[in-house]
């Protein structure tokens, strides 16, 4: 097959690190999410663990309709932060290596104990607010990137749809903004 | 929602390692290749999220049809929609600036500190003080939701 040169360079400009690590990780992400519907028929998001772990520290109704979930959400994030350390000991380490995955630039890598971890550049003000603006968003919009954008999309929900869209287009209008004032990194 | 099997918190945390390993490989759990790609400097996002869907989404229509309930909760396979109303655009639209400022999202947080981020404890602490603040207020209102918001 002969591929158009044109095409492989749009894609080289769309596409500066490939998709296969994009694909793939998303694979891996639903899978997360089809074990855990199998065996539960709970199909689970990220952002109720706010909630669902406040209710450990605070008596407000709002958090207290959690805490039947609790525990499980709270194993459930476990889980997430220990598979990000095991991509961390793994492919970050460049101890398992594939043409699937393309390491990438960003930010910092550090070695602790063998294990080559990373630090983001992007400034802790901006993390800290985003996170505040994310933390409110996600429950007022009751759900997030997982909850609508996986489990909701997943199921059909014209609600998540509406969400995901809504989302997408004010953070892309949003980062924008960030950039062009210049804002970096 | 309590246990109602040996399995049910082991499961939950295999399917939380994978979950996690998939946003660490995909590099999600890295800000800035989301604000990249909200910039429009690489294009790759959407296959991490309309990738993850797909699957999911498979598995949420085939179940049903399979069995009628999950094994280790006895829950039947069903849909349960959220119901649409106007706080899905405006915590939407909150959750968009943050995002977009931020390039951090819950699940994708917690997979940042497991590849070494600590400085996403920023993310994390703000996160939890926005879903404090949130509830807090939605809890003087007294506007309790008719439905308790499932599984997001």
């Amino acid at each position: 097959m002969v591929t158009d040169p044109v095409l492989l360079q749009v894609a080289a400009d769309l596409f500066p690190n490939g998709i296969s690590r994009y694909a793939v990780g998303g694979l891996l992400v639903g899978l997360g999410t089809v074990l855990i519907y199998i065996g539960t028929g709970i199909p689970a998001g990220a952002s109720t663990f706010l909630e669902s772990t406040l209710s450990y520290v605070s008596d407000q109704s709002r958090f207290q309709r959690y805490v039947g979930s609790r525990d499980w959400r709270l194993v459930f994030t476990a889980g997430i932060v220990l598979g990000g350390l095991a991509f961390a000991a793994t492919f970050q380490s460049g101890l398992v290596t594939s043409s699937l995955y393309e390491p990438g630039t960003t930010g910092r890598l550090y070695e602790v104990a063998g294990v080559t971890f990373w630090l983001t550049d992007v400034q802790p003000w901006r993390l800290f607010v985003g996170g505040v603006l994310v933390g409110i968003g996600t429950r007022i919009g009751k759900g997030c990137t997982s909850g609508h954008g996986v489990c909701g999309v997943g199921s059909a929900s014209k609600t998540s749809l509406v969400g995901v869209l809504t989302f997408l287009t004010v953070a892309i209008g949003t980062a924008q903004i960030v950039a062009a004032l210049g804002v970096s990194p | 929602m309590s246990d109602r099997h040996p399995l049910f918190k082991p499961l939950v945390f295999v399917g939380g390692i994978v979950f996690g390993f998939g946003l660490g490989f995909s590099h999600m759990a890295r800000p800035e290749v989301v604000l990249n790609f909200l910039q429009f400097e690489d294009l790759g996002l959407p296959f991490v999220m309309f990738g993850a869907a797909i699957v999911s989404g498979i598995a949420f229509a085939l179940l049903p049809r399979i069995r009628d309930a999950a094994p280790l909760t006895g829950d039947p396979y069903e849909r349960r929609l959220k119901p649409f109303d106007r706080n899905v655009l405006v915590g939407g639209a909150v959750f968009g600036v943050g995002w977009g400022i931020s390039g951090i999202c819950p699940g994708a947080a917690y997979a940042s500190l497991g590849v070494g981020n600590v400085t996403i404890l920023w993310a994390l602490g703000g996160m939890f003080l926005g879903a404090y603040l949130q509830g807090y207020w939605r809890s003087r209102s007294g506007t309790r939701d008719t439905v308790p918001a499932g599984a997001d």
